[in-house]
């Protein structure tokens, strides 16, 4: 194991023989990841093969049944908590209050990673622009469409300035034009240094990341940057497939769970 | 209706003449008026909240429309409930199966509550499995089946009744690409076999693969259209650059006066061009070099994009 010095470290996330099982299901079989700070790491795999659990150990909301994480430094195996709040989570399901307010769900992530009222104040003002919520700060949560729910619970999961920030699956059931706008907010949130981590099934979504994961039946059966991957599955002297084409032979070729 | 009831012409599987809903003061769906000829597959589009689901829902005879009415197949959604229902198979968005029962439990506890035989309902069970390749996974909880596999076991069970119409309600979000396809294949074979398929979706490839389209926003219908209508419907061309920062190019591209719309797919920026510029043009306007782009077709994507941002979809 390396010591983690006290500059900051380039790697983000790193994952060594990562396994988890659930009686006799092994979820996860021995995987391991590398995540440099500042990437928009794409986690790609079909339905069931693993993304999900994998994040909730990265999080530490999941114990691993063996193999090593460390994220931003820290084992969280041994210390999930040191990690907490440095790092951000939204989920598939938006984990917002339904019946809360835009401010009032502010409000209660503030006070979940314990801001002072002066950094508070400014974090919602940032957010409410970025989200362009300005005008509804009073509209419960569930009177909003997808689009601006989604805004929202980014601004809620980003509220505390993490390093690293975890979306499963942020943008699943939008249309077009609200995933185009989230992701110009990945891309500026990006650029202000935060590292990101998201699964995606939507391929258009994919191919802006920085670098992909692909993983299937509990293994990472490929990784590298959008254009290495398709070029590793190009038929000799043959064309690139689309990345869609990539994700279908990468998954046939290891068969379906 | 006016139309001479002469010849049986092959009917529209749907009419809908001001079909609205309203709940208290919200107006989800405002006047619609719909065709879908038989043996269609009509893709239902639109931003989330514009009104897809409750339209599905109005069609499906599951939710009493405020005003206007529909036809489907053949009658009226307001009075003609007994005769629609049984020849229709509606999947609602959200998993609605018993996950603790089996696979094959679930298939056969729907097909008994429709009214289907023993021996009939083990052969239309064994048919269905088979076709969405879910023959192996009989004895398997539906709860802890996989997203795709959900959605392909929510299908199998609409389809016991053979419908003659099928409304679809986003049976495909958080599906991953392989089995979206398969999803897909089963609906061609469907639509070979001559069932008129009307789906709800937010995947653009998926509305390239239907017969006709509907944009739907704030409840009223804003355009209607085979798919290539749709695409030819968007001003200018689009080009595509192949830069080291597409976003860059995109960032200078988004605010020039012939801009229609720019974005960043991987390593190239994706523009639409008003007017019809050959990529040179396109080059020297953008201070790129010409050989980097190059006209591309156009995609559903950008469509809906474009026309959603003219608010115009």
């Amino acid at each position: 194991m390396i010591a983690s010095g006290p500059a900051a470290p380039a790697t983000s996330v790193s994952v060594r023989g990562l396994t988890k099982s659930f009686g006799h299901v092994t979820a996860v079989r021995g995987i391991d990841l590398e995540v440099r700070a500042g990437e928009i790491f794409g986690f790609l795999g079909p339905n069931g093969s693993g993304k999900t659990t994998t994040i909730r150990m990265l999080t530490g909301a999941l114990r691993p049944t063996s193999g090593s994480v460390e994220v931003l430094g820290t084992d969280v195996v041994r210390h999930p908590d040191r990690i907490r709040c440095r790092i951000g989570y939204m989920s598939q399901r938006f984990s917002l209050f339904e019946d809360l307010t835009v401010d009032e769900n502010l409000r209660f992530y503030g006070g979940v990673y314990g801001l002072d009222a002066a950094t508070f104040a400014e974090r919602r003002e940032y957010i409410l622009r970025m989200a362009g919520l300005t005008d509804r700060v009073g509209e419960l949560a569930r009177n909003l469409s997808v689009g601006w729910r989604q805004r929202l619970a980014l601004g809620t999961a980003s509220i505390h300035r993490p390093e690293l920030l975890f979306l499963d699956e942020p943008t699943s059931g939008v249309d077009p034009v609200a995933r185009r706008r989230f992701w110009d907010l990945l891309t500026d949130l990006s650029e202000g240094g935060v590292t990101l981590f998201v699964t995606t099934h939507y391929m258009e979504e994919a191919i802006n990341c920085t670098r992909l994961a692909f993983m299937n039946r509990g293994r990472v059966i490929a990784d590298g940057s959008p254009r290495e991957i398709r070029d590793s599955l190009a038929e000799p002297g043959g064309p690139a497939p689309s990345l869609e084409e990539a994700f279908v032979a990468l998954t046939t070729r290891t068969g379906r769970r | 209706m006016t139309t001479p009831a002469a010849l049986p012409a092959p009917p529209a599987a749907i009419a809908a003449r001001g079909l609205s809903r309203a709940f208290g003061t919200l107006v989800a769906v405002d006047a619609v008026d719909l065709t879908v000829g038989a043996g269609a597959i009509l893709g239902l589009l639109g931003p989330d909240g514009a009104g897809k689901s409750t339209v599905l829902r109005m069609l499906a005879t599951v939710l009493r429309p405020t005003g206007g009415d529909a036809d489907v197949l053949g009658a009226s959604v307001l009075t003609g409930q007994d005769h629609i229902r049984p020849r229709l198979g509606y999947m609602p968005q959200h998993f609605c199966l018993y996950p603790d029962l089996t696979v094959d439990e679930n298939v056969e506890f729907f097909a008994t509550v429709r009214g289907i035989d023993r021996p009939e309902r083990r052969r239309r069970r064994d048919d269905l499995l088979g076709r969405m390749g879910m023959a192996g996974v009989g004895r398997r909880r539906a709860g802890r089946l996989s997203g795709g596999m959900k959605q392909k076991l929510m299908l199998a069970v609409t389809l016991l009744t053979q419908p003659a119409l099928l409304l679809l309600d986003e049976p495909t979000t958080g599906v991953d690409p392989v089995s979206r396809r398969e999803f897909w294949s089963i609906l061609r074979d469907l639509h070979d076999g001559g069932t008129t398929i009307v789906v709800a979706t937010p995947y653009m490839d998926e509305a390239e693969r239907c017969t006709d389209l509907a944009f739907l926003d704030a409840g009223r219908i804003t355009r209607t259209g085979t798919p290539a209508e749709i695409t030819a419907a968007v001003p200018g061309v689009l080009v595509e650059i192949a830069a080291d920062s597409a976003r860059d190019v995109v960032a200078d591209a988004r605010g020039r006066p012939h801009v229609v719309s720019a974005h960043v797919l991987g390593d190239l920026a994706r523009v639409v061009w008003d007017g019809d510029p050959t990529p040179a043009v396109v080059a020297t306007e953008l201070g790129v070099p010409t050989g980097s782009v190059r006209a591309a077709t156009m995609d559903m994507e950008t469509a809906f994009t474009v026309l959603a941002e003219r608010g115009d979809r």
